[in-house]
Formats: structure tokens, C-alpha cells, sequence
């Protein structure tokens, strides 16, 4: 069995792609909808988005989610923004332009025509939003105000004030609710997806655990959508939510998903630098402070004057200096990889040396304490909090952290995956930034794919299948809830001596220092073993505790790292096959003279998916396969924010 | 353990255990030793945590997730207080540099007949859900709207309306009241719809049903004695209770269906 990637992008001019599309695709009949049964996984942004807009349109829908509640979902915790190509503030801005910038923002790594859908949906999203209650930031005149974010020249950025995914996320999730209350969304609180089940090739549903009850449960669906978000926690340390896990995907993934891009991971540059070996989370500092916030080091190695006390001749605001047009708005990738370098160079400050300043006290010179902190005042406050110092006094230290995983299930442009029936949204999917995100993308293309894409894509998929009626009587139900036990039943089993989170911290110990923000041959070599040996460790010397029939934290982490213990390698294998360097994964041994990314586009000017081919007692085997990216609309060429 | 800063300190815990809803629970006594004042509360427990565990002993069951203050899954009360001693600040952000070396330092969860105990910290707060659900929204499908500037609101309601819908849905409101009276969590939702002009054509019945469902839940009623407001991460203004009784008098007398 091997898969094929068919991306069934439309024919025709980019422009028309979708609305040609669109016209093409079988619907479903409204009568007829509510003879479906649909599965969402995940109330984020785009999972929460996707059960509104399903039962909207008269489908069946149950959803379910980790939390005890769908509005905790970590979608909640995104600051900054999301983009649309409204053009408000007559700058320049267009459907063309946000595409042209998201495309080369992700180096040339992404589908165009999914890019190019995503900007043209970018307006809608923004209209639904407000039209639902979303309190963005205003101008005095009533209208809606924008910002700036990293990768653009044009000020494209939706906001409320630093809790924009917080404010979009109770919009969808109020959407959903009300559909909850009219009894088209069934929801499912704390319940986690441990497997799912295919019957003739087809996804028809999923076995997850009742996280309260310990109780095993099937659900059978016409199809499964997956919005799961990302996998960064696969290094321990990252800004995401302490439950964020690749379980769910992973599940798909050794059903015959295959997994696309997995080394393509993004290291935010602003970010609260670590303090101790305790500490279980990174917390991010909004991209969008690069506004008015200027980033620099001491021109000296060793300086170690306070540095309020460092004259303006001895400091080094080096994004300015290297990259004039864009300064200190260049993307992510390039922020954070600069900032590694400052730190290599010795001239890193703090009491680790593992930072670099950002600066506000230019900016409250020119707009007053005010108005800097009716802008970022939560952030400010956030940060304060963390670290026990003023950032309107001092400047903050921040350091580069694991952030977003633009890797994920490969999906075609219906956001279907290599599993007929299995539909993949949001963070969890690999399709639209390519290998790195611009700031105020995510939450962009996760209401694109749950209130703008999936309600069309899955009415063609339904209405084109034959779904011959099943019900969890079935026996691939029955042998998947076998599955899940026996592997519940092993981790209590093996009586070790190291916990579950022990193994974490080591794993991610190894993807920061091989599979980080710079990486060699050697380095991914070396990983994989090192990966493959802690994994074979946690399989002999885990310690378990607790109970298995009622809630157990400690239960549900050990099935989420043994899941990372795998992808981790593959991340590594990933890093490994693309013999290059382009966006976030930074090759050594492919730069510059000046220290940037050299693409090939020779060899490597595809998506690489992985299909998992099978275990054979610690040793994981794959196949890689291509999905070659052309380039029409927008031209290849090296990617300069100088 | 030791931060940045190089400080560490002792203390005395004592902490609620209860193995489930119908279980009798109890205080137990545990010391946590060398914690860095750099960590957050959430890291110290973690610490206690892995002890537990090592031990084969149930390690301390709490909610948390986002660790950085906006999912609202923290719910414990510390030393009397929900979220502990600072103000506008959930567990999570509450660091260890806030206590004192030696401190006893006592753990309960948020306590409330509409917030039945899961197991030790953790309780369920699906009645908020519940209550969202009979009218937390505006009724707009997906592809209805019309351009999102083709309705200007003035800025100061829409940072009104902001302020209001900061609500993280913690409950930290509830655990404070000494009445577990959901009006602040409530009336934060009513007032940030309520001041956009978007969420004026179901204002009524808004309040009316989300009251009647906060009554139904168990929650028990408002004297505004503002210990919710003190309490809350987010610092929601008691103003939007006032603004809720308003909308309350309003919508009972124009009810046609109460209406005799």
C-alpha cells in the first residue's frame, strides 16, 4: 500500500481557482444534511469555527475536546493579531499582496493556490467576526483600527489589544454554543481522542477516554475532522498550552496519514528567556511589540553595565543595521536566528547571557507611557509578573522559543488528508505557511478552514462518497477500543522508576540542541539514535501511578510523550532528508556567506510527507514522498528583507 | 532548583485531597523545600508533584493549561483567597517570589454547589457552558455579514465591550462570593454584547435567559458586595452587574411573554 499526494488543486487562473471550485463541487441537499453525522476533534479557532458553520448548515455534529470547557482551548492564548487584506488604512494593501507576502514569508515552501484561498477568504473572516461580537480595537472615528506585524510593509493587522485569539476564540466558541443549545452540536467536554477507526479505507470515527471517568468510548461519524492544533510541545519547552500534544494526529498518522514537513517548526523571537531546570512553560511576548519596541545587544562582548547605563554608541541594534527595510518587523525565522547569533558572538545579556533587549523607552519618549500602554499593557504586565522587572523602566530581555508547527497532516486543497474522509484544519494540517509563518497568520487560516473552506470541501466529500450505514457495533470499533486499552494497561505495567514528564524534559533537551534553530547533518543524525534510545528507555522504565478508571494527569502525559518519543525522530529524520535551509529549518550547512537560509530548489522544492510503514520492536520505519510545489503567481527567488 | 536570581525558599503546605465527588476529603500536610522564588505556584506544585509520583503515591490533581493566565483553568484558593493574594492575577501568574520562607500556605479548590468537586483542585464548571449556551451569543451564521466597517462604534463602548469580554470563564468570581453568586461572570457576558450594536436585537431575551439559567445552575444571588470584582484575574468592573439589573428591569417589564 502505498499513498499518493493528489493535491486536487483546480484548474484555471489563481484568481478563479476557489469560486470555480466552489461551483464545481457536489452539494448536499439541505434535507438531506441532517442525515450526517460529522465528528469534529479540537474547539479551537478552527475546530470551534468548523462545528458553527457545520451545524449552521443542518449537519449532525459532535465535538469534542481535552478541556473541561471548549473555550480553553490554547487558540485563546494568541496575542498580536490576525491579517486581512481589507486594506483600511489605504496603504497599499491587496488579496494579491497578502498572498505574495505569505508565500514568500514561508519561503517558497507553501501551495500557492491554498495561500492564494486564504487571502481572499482573509476579508470574510474578519466581517463574521465582527458581526458576531468581536471587540476589536477602534479607531475615535468607530472603525476599526490596524497594526503592523513581521514580514510586511503594510499595516494589515486586526487586534484587541494583546488578547486577539482570546477575543476571536469566545467568538467561535458562542457560535458553537448556540448551536450546543439548539441541539446540532453535541459536545463531549474532556475527552481525548486516543485512535481512529477506519472501515473500508474510510474514516468513520474515533476511540477516545472520558478524562474524568477513565471510561473508553467509541463515536461513529461519516467523517472526522481534526483540529488538534500543533505538536510544538514535542521539545517541552514552548509557549504552547501544557496540553497541547500531537496524540490525536499521530493516531491518523500511523492509520495512514501521511505527515508533511515535520521539521518545520517556528522559533518565536520574542519570547520570556527560561530562569530554571523547574520551569514548565515559555511565555511569549506579542511579535507585535516589534512596532515600537527596538531590539538590540552591547556592541562589546562582556559588557555588563546595566543597561539603562549603556550609551547609545555601545549598543548594536542589529536588525536595523542588517536589515534597513523592514528593521525590526523582518519575519520570525530571521528575527530569531539572529538573535542565536548575537548569543553565539558572547554578546547575549541577562544572567544566562541567553537574551537580547527589546527596547520601549524610544517609543514612551515619542508617544508617552500612555498610549504604549493602552497598546501592550497586558503584555507589559504579563511580563512583570513572570520576571519581577518593569518593562516601561527597563527593557525586556526575551529570548527565541519553540512557538508553531507549520508541519502537520498533509491534506489536498480540500483540507483532506491521505485518509478518505479524514479532514485535517487549523495548526494541525502542514498546508498554507510554507516553512515559516507570519505573525497573525494562524488565526487567519483557522477560521479560514472552519468557517470558510470545510463547510464546502466536506458537502463535496459526503455527496460524492458511498457511506454505507455503520454504528460503533462494528467490529473496527470494538478492535480499536482493544488497542487503547492494551496500551493503558502497559504503561501501569512496566513499574518503573522515571516519570513521565522526566522523559519529556529529556526529549526536549535533544530536539532544542539537534532539531532547534540551527542544524547539521551530524546533529540530526545523532538524534534520531539518541531519540530512539529514550524512547526505548520509557518503554522499560516508566513509573506509572494512579488510578485508570478516573482522571489521571499522570495517564494522560505518559500517552502524550510516548507519541512525541516518536515524532520527535521523525522530526529529526525530516530535518535530515531536506538538504537545505529554507524559512525556520536552518541547515548549517546550506547558508550564505551573510548567514542566510540557501534554499535548493533544484531538489528540495516540495512538501515532504511521510507514511509510516510500521515498528518493528524500538526501530520506526517511513517512506517519504513528494508533492512538488510550482510557483506561477509568484517567483521563486531568494527572500531579502534587507 | 535555584532561578536566575539565585533565591529559594521553604514552605509549609496544606493542601485539599479528595479522590473524587463522592469521597470524603481532607487537608493534607506536605512541605515543599528549595523552590525557587523565580518559579510560579503552578512549577512549586509540579515539584510536590514528581516527589508524589516517585513515591507511588496519587500526585495532586489540579486544572491548569495555558500557564500564562487567559484560559481560565486555574481553580484553586490560596490562603483564603481565589487565585491567592495578588490582585488581577490568575494561579498561574502568581510567582513564588510573592511568599515568604517558612509560610504555611493553604490549598482549597473554588467552592460552590454549582461547581461540583472532580478531584482535589479540580472541580466542574460546565454550568458557565450552559449558561453561554442560552444566549451568550448574537445569532449570526457563518457568511451573513455584512462589511465589518459598514457599523462604526464608538470607541469607548468597544473598549467597554472589550474590558467586559476579558472574562476567562474561571469561576474565581463564584469561589469568592459568599453567596456563589455567578452575576459578575454573567454580567460580563450581557454587558459586552450589550454595548456593541450588533448585540442589540436579542438584548431582552439575553438577559432573560441567561439569568434564568444562572438560577437554574445552583448559583446563588447577588448583594453586591463586590468580592467577585477583587477577586477576578481580569479585574471585570462591578458595573456590569448594575448594567445587568438595568437590562434585567428592562427586558422583565417589556416581556410580552411575563407580561400579563
Amino acid at each position: 500500500m502505498s499513498i499518493k499526494l493528489e493535491s486536487n488543486t483546480p484548474e484555471g487562473p489563481i484568481e478563479q481557482k476557489w469560486d470555480s471550485h466552489r461551483f464545481s463541487m457536489k452539494l448536499v441537499n439541505p434535507a438531506n444534511k441532517r442525515k450526517y453525522q460529522v465528528i469534529v476533534v479540537g474547539t479551537g479557532l478552527a475546530g470551534a469555527s468548523a462545528s458553527a458553520s457545520l451545524a449552521e448548515l443542518g449537519y449532525n455534529v459532535k465535538t469534542f475536546c481535552i478541556h473541561d470547557t471548549p473555550r480553553r482551548a490554547h487558540s485563546i492564548a494568541a496575542q498580536g493579531g490576525i491579517n486581512a487584506a481589507k486594506n483600511y488604512p489605504n496603504d497599499g494593501d491587496s488579496i494579491f499582496r497578502l498572498f505574495y507576502d505569505t508565500v514568500k514569508g514561508g519561503d517558497f515552501r507553501a501551495r500557492e493556490a491554498n495561500v492564494y484561498r486564504l487571502a481572499q477568504i482573509s476579508n470574510l473572516i474578519i466581517d463574521q467576526c465582527v458581526a458576531q461580537g468581536v471587540p476589536f480595537a477602534r479607531e475615535y472615528g468607530g472603525l476599526l483600527d490596524n497594526r503592523s506585524f513581521g514580514g510586511a510593509q503594510v499595516s494589515r493587522t486586526f487586534y484587541a489589544r494583546g488578547q486577539t485569539g482570546q477575543q476571536l476564540l469566545l467568538g467561535a466558541y458562542s457560535a458553537m454554543m448556540r448551536q450546543v443549545g439548539l441541539g446540532k452540536v453535541k459536545l463531549f467536554p474532556r475527552r481525548e481522542m486516543l485512535d481512529l477507526v477506519v472501515v473500508n479505507g474510510q474514516a468513520r470515527g474515533i476511540t477516545v477516554r472520558n478524562l474524568t471517568t477513565g471510561e473508553i468510548e467509541s463515536h461513529a461519524a461519516d467523517a472526522v475532522l481534526l483540529a488538534t492544533g500543533g505538536y510544538g510541545n514535542v521539545y517541552f519547552l514552548s509557549t504552547n498550552a501544557m496540553k497541547s500534544n500531537v496524540t490525536a494526529a499521530w493516531r491518523c498518522h500511523k492509520k495512514g496519514a501521511a505527515f508533511a514537513n515535520p521539521c518545520f517548526t517556528q522559533i518565536h523571537p520574542t519570547c520570556i528567556p527560561r530562569s530554571g531546570d523547574y520551569q514548565s512553560k515559555l511565555t511569549l511576548m506579542s511579535e507585535s511589540l516589534r512596532n515600537d519596541g527596538r531590539v538590540w545587544v552591547p556592541k562589546n562582548k562582556g559588557d555588563s553595565r546595566p543597561p539603562q547605563q549603556i550609551p547609545e554608541e555601545d549598543r548594536d541594534y542589529y536588525l536595523e543595521r542588517i536589515y534597513p527595510s523592514f528593521g525590526n518587523l523582518v519575519p520570525r525565522d530571521v528575527a530569531s536566528r539572529q538573535a542565536k547569533f548575537r548569543v553565539d558572538e558572547g554578546r547575549g545579556v541577562g544572567p544566562t547571557g541567553e537574551a537580547v533587549y527589546l527596547d520601549f523607552a524610544d517609543s514612551i519618549r515619542r508617544l508617552g507611557q500612555k498610549a504604549i500602554e493602552a497598546k501592550y499593557g497586558n503584555l507589559f504586565q504579563m511580563y512583570e509578573k513572570i520576571t519581577g522587572e518593569n518593562p516601561y523602566e527597563v527593557p525586556m530581555r526575551i529570548f527565541p522559543a519553540v512557538h508553531y508547527t507549520m508541519g502537520g497532516l498533509w491534506v489536498d486543497y480540500n483540507l483532506q488528508s491521505t485518509i478518505p474522509g479524514l479532514h485535517v484544519l487549523g495548526e494541525a494540517n502542514f498546508s498554507d505557511h510554507g516553512a515559516n509563518r507570519l505573525g497573525a497568520s494562524a488565526l487567519m487560516q483557522g477560521l479560514a478552514d472552519g468557517y470558510f473552506v470545510i463547510p464546502y470541501t466536506l458537502g463535496n466529500y459526503l455527496a460524492s462518497q458511498d457511506l454505507p450505514k455503520i454504528d460503533t457495533d462494528h467490529s473496527a470499533f470494538q478492535e480499536s477500543q482493544n488497542q487503547v486499552r492494551a496500551r493503558l494497561d502497559q504503561f501501569f505495567s512496566i513499574n518503573g522508576s522515571k516519570t513521565a514528564d522526566e522523559f519529556h524534559r529529556e526529549l526536549g533537551q535533544l530536539m532544542w540542541e539537534y532539531v532547534g534553530m540551527s542544524r547539521t547533518a551530524e546533529g540530526l543524525t545523532q538524534a534520531q539514535e539518541k531519540i530512539a534510545k529514550v524512547r526505548e528507555e520509557f518503554w522499560q522504565n516508566l513509573k506509572m501511578t494512579g488510578q485508570k478508571d478516573y482522571r489521571n494527569d499522570e495517564l494522560e502525559k505518559a500517552g502524550r510523550v510516548a507519541d512525541f518519543l516518536e515524532l520527535g525522530e521523525l522530526m529529526a529524520k525530516d530535518g535530515f532528508d531536506r538538504k537545505e535551509s529554507c524559512g525556520g529549518h536552518f541547515r548549517e550547512d546550506y547558508q550564505t556567506p551573510e548567514n542566510e537560509a540557501l534554499r535548493d530548489d533544484q531538489n528540495f522544492c516540495h512538501v515532504g510527507a511521510y507514511e509510516y510503514l510500521g515498528q518493528e520492536n524500538n526501530k520506526i520505519t517511513w517512506q517519504r514522498h513528494h508533492e512538488e510545489l510550482s510557483f506561477e503567481y509568484v517567483k521563486l527567488s531568494t527572500r531579502s528583507y534587507k | 532548583m535555584a532561578g536566575t536570581t539565585g533565591k529559594t525558599l521553604n514552605l509549609k503546605l496544606r493542601i485539599w485531597r479528595q479522590s473524587g465527588p463522592d469521597k470524603e476529603g481532607s487537608f493534607v500536610d506536605y512541605e515543599a523545600k528549595n523552590i525557587s522564588t523565580d518559579a510560579s505556584f503552578l512549577e512549586m506544585l509540579d515539584v510536590i508533584n514528581v516527589e508524589l509520583v516517585k513515591k507511588g503515591e496519587d500526585p495532586i490533581e489540579f486544572d491548569h493549561d495555558c500557564r500564562e493566565g487567559i484560559c481560565g483553568s486555574c481553580s484553586m484558593v490560596i490562603n483564603g483567597s481565589p487565585h491567592g493574594p495578588d490582585r488581577g492575577t490568575a494561579t498561574c501568574q502568581l510567582h513564588m517570589r510573592r511568599f515568604q520562607d517558612g509560610q504555611t500556605v493553604v490549598v482549597e479548590p473554588f467552592r460552590a454547589k454549582a461547581f461540583p468537586l472532580v478531584k482535589d483542585l479540580a472541580v466542574d464548571r460546565s454550568s458557565f457552558d450552559r449558561i453561554i449556551q442560552s444566549g451568550g451569543y448574537i445569532s449570526v451564521n457563518t457568511g451573513n455579514a455584512p462589511d465589518a466597517n459598514s457599523l462604526p462604534v464608538p470607541k469607548e463602548n468597544a473598549d467597554m465591550a472589550f474590558a467586559a469580554a476579558t472574562c476567562i470563564g474561571c469561576g474565581a468570581c463564584v469561589a469568592a462570593c459568599k453567596n456563589a453568586s455567578a452575576s459578575l461572570f454573567v454580567s460580563a457576558k450581557l454587558a459586552h454584547l450589550a454595548l456593541l450594536p450588533q448585540g442589540q436585537a436579542e438584548r431582552d431575551q439575553r438577559t432573560l435567559k441567561m439569568v434564568a439559567q444562572m438560577d437554574e445552575e445552583g448559583f446563588g444571588a447577588c448583594t453586591n458586595t463586590g468580592a467577585c470584582s477583587a477577586a477576578c484575574p481580569k479585574e471585570i468592573s462591578l458595573e456590569n452587574i448594575a448594567r445587568m439589573n438595568r437590562d434585567y428591569a428592562k427586558a422583565t417589564l417589556k416581556d410580552r411573554k411575563t407580561s400579563v
